[in-house]
């Protein structure tokens, strides 16, 4: 295999990229190969070299700890827990939440055996002592049924650190219309409904 | 090879960028995965969920292969379970045992009546002892059912308080006192369809639970789902 084929089989491996789109990527790439290939690769040997896990937090940054962790003007009082480093970039692209957060690594999953002890749970717990500023755990896992058991189970265990555990709500989307939502959604979207302020 | 059968999702794992492999309980084909696409879909998200009650069309070009199932919705039974821990990890447990226990392709159809009823009536107040005593109802369905009509030893119908860990019989008070510690404890609400406290409940999982193991589980060398001795957790503390 010459560098140009591995190129393209490597490429082939990225998300959203099959065999002919990684061709016209490697092609693109190899077109512009002083513009655009040398500081891609010169970014991704950096990157390699420089990203670390925050041991804290569990994000991914090139400091250990990480951007979120030791930003000042956050509110020491929050940690929003998510599943993956993915859904800290989706809250941060929002931009409404300015706590901390705590990525655990997946979800407890019984089909794919993976148990309390595979995720970052006891590093949780440890940021939730009563030595520590935080008062309130908003678990922000995905509404499945995997997301909700883990929530539920890390409201257990949280139980006994005395720190007010909370939920994203879940129900009617923004521009959503009632005719297209699933029974689900609706029915999840009455069981959470609250009085309108006037 | 094309067929089309009502099933409750037991399991969903994920498959490359959008496609899932799902494990469903079919009514007429028993246990059956098939690969799902576009599993992310805003039309799938919310279906592709464990305990809920589809209708499949399945494809594959021959029966030994994976094939492609197609579903739409029939009951959303998971939506109503999602807050509330104590239902969805029974929901959960009730999935998992069914994977564990039953193998592949074969049909249970009195079975698959029985979970479907189940993920129902977990939205009910009496769901514990409804899960019960559907545990109770696998074992009878794999093979292995418990009979609390009589003591085992003496015939009597009356003061039945234990199950023999061997033969799944009920024993009397009187004929069980002697081995009372290598006895099962019967709990009462099993033959009266009484209201059973959690005591109670934690007793009827010891009960099931050592007949699962023994019976269903130790064959495949697969252990009690975690989400079992989650629920068993849960009642412990209550």
């Amino acid at each position: 295999m010459n560098e140009i084929e591995q190129v393209i089989q490597l490429l082939s491996r990225l998300p959203g990229l099959g065999p002919r789109s990684a061709r016209r990527a490697a092609l693109h790439m190899i077109q512009k190969r002083e513009g655009l290939m040398r500081p891609l690769a010169d970014a991704l040997d950096r990157a390699v070299e420089n990203i670390r896990i925050c041991a804290t937090c569990g994000n991914i940054d090139t400091h250990d700890p990480c951007s979120v962790c030791t930003d000042p003007k956050r509110d020491d009082t929050q940690i929003c827990v998510v599943e993956q480093v993915g859904d800290l970039w989706a809250l941060e692209r929002t931009g409404a939440f300015r706590g901390r957060f705590h990525i655990l690594g997946g979800v407890l999953s019984a089909l794919d055996g993976i148990g309390p002890e595979d995720l970052n749970i006891e590093s949780l717990l440890s940021r939730v002592g009563p030595d520590q500023p935080v008062k309130e755990v908003i678990l922000a896992t995905n509404l499945t049924v995997d997301g909700q058991t883990t929530a539920h189970y890390l409201t257990e265990r949280l139980a006994a650190s005395g720190v007010s555990v909370t939920r994203l709500a879940h129900g009617v989307p923004v521009g959503g219309e009632l005719d297209y939502l699933d029974d689900g959604t609706l029915s999840a979207a009455l069981k959470a409904r609250h009085a309108l302020e006037s | 090879m094309d067929w089309q059968d009502d099933g409750v999702i037991l399991g969903v794992r994920k498959h490359g960028e959008t496609s899932a492999i799902v494990s469903a309980f079919t009514r007429s084909h028993g246990r059956h995965a098939g690969l799902v696409r576009q599993v992310s879909s805003k039309k799938l998200r919310g279906i592709v969920q464990p305990g809920n009650l589809v209708r499949l069309n399945w494809h594959a070009r021959l029966e030994e292969h994976l094939g492609i199932y197609s579903m739409e919705l029939l009951q959303s039974n998971v939506a109503p379970l999602m807050l509330d821990p104590g239902k969805l990890t029974a929901m959960m447990s009730a999935c998992a045992l069914v994977s564990a226990g039953v193998p592949e392709h074969e049909p249970h159809p009195d079975l698959f009546e029985t979970l479907s009823s189940l993920m129902v009536a977990l939205d009910h107040d009496d769901w514990p002892s409804v899960y019960v005593k559907w545990e109770i109802g696998l074992l009878a369905e794999l093979g292995f059912g418990l009979d609390f009509s009589q003591c085992a030893a003496t015939g009597e119908r009356d003061g039945l308080v234990y199950v023999s860990p061997k033969t799944g019989r009920a024993v009397s008070a009187q004929a069980g006192r002697p081995y009372h510690d290598r006895l099962l404890a019967l709990p009462a609400f099993l033959l009266t369809g009484e209201v059973p406290g959690a005591a109670d409940l934690v007793q009827a999982l010891k009960l099931t639970g050592h007949f699962l193991n023994r019976h269903v589980l130790a064959h495949s060398s697969k252990a009690l789902p975690d989400s079992r001795g989650r629920l068993m957790d849960r009642w412990l503390k209550a």
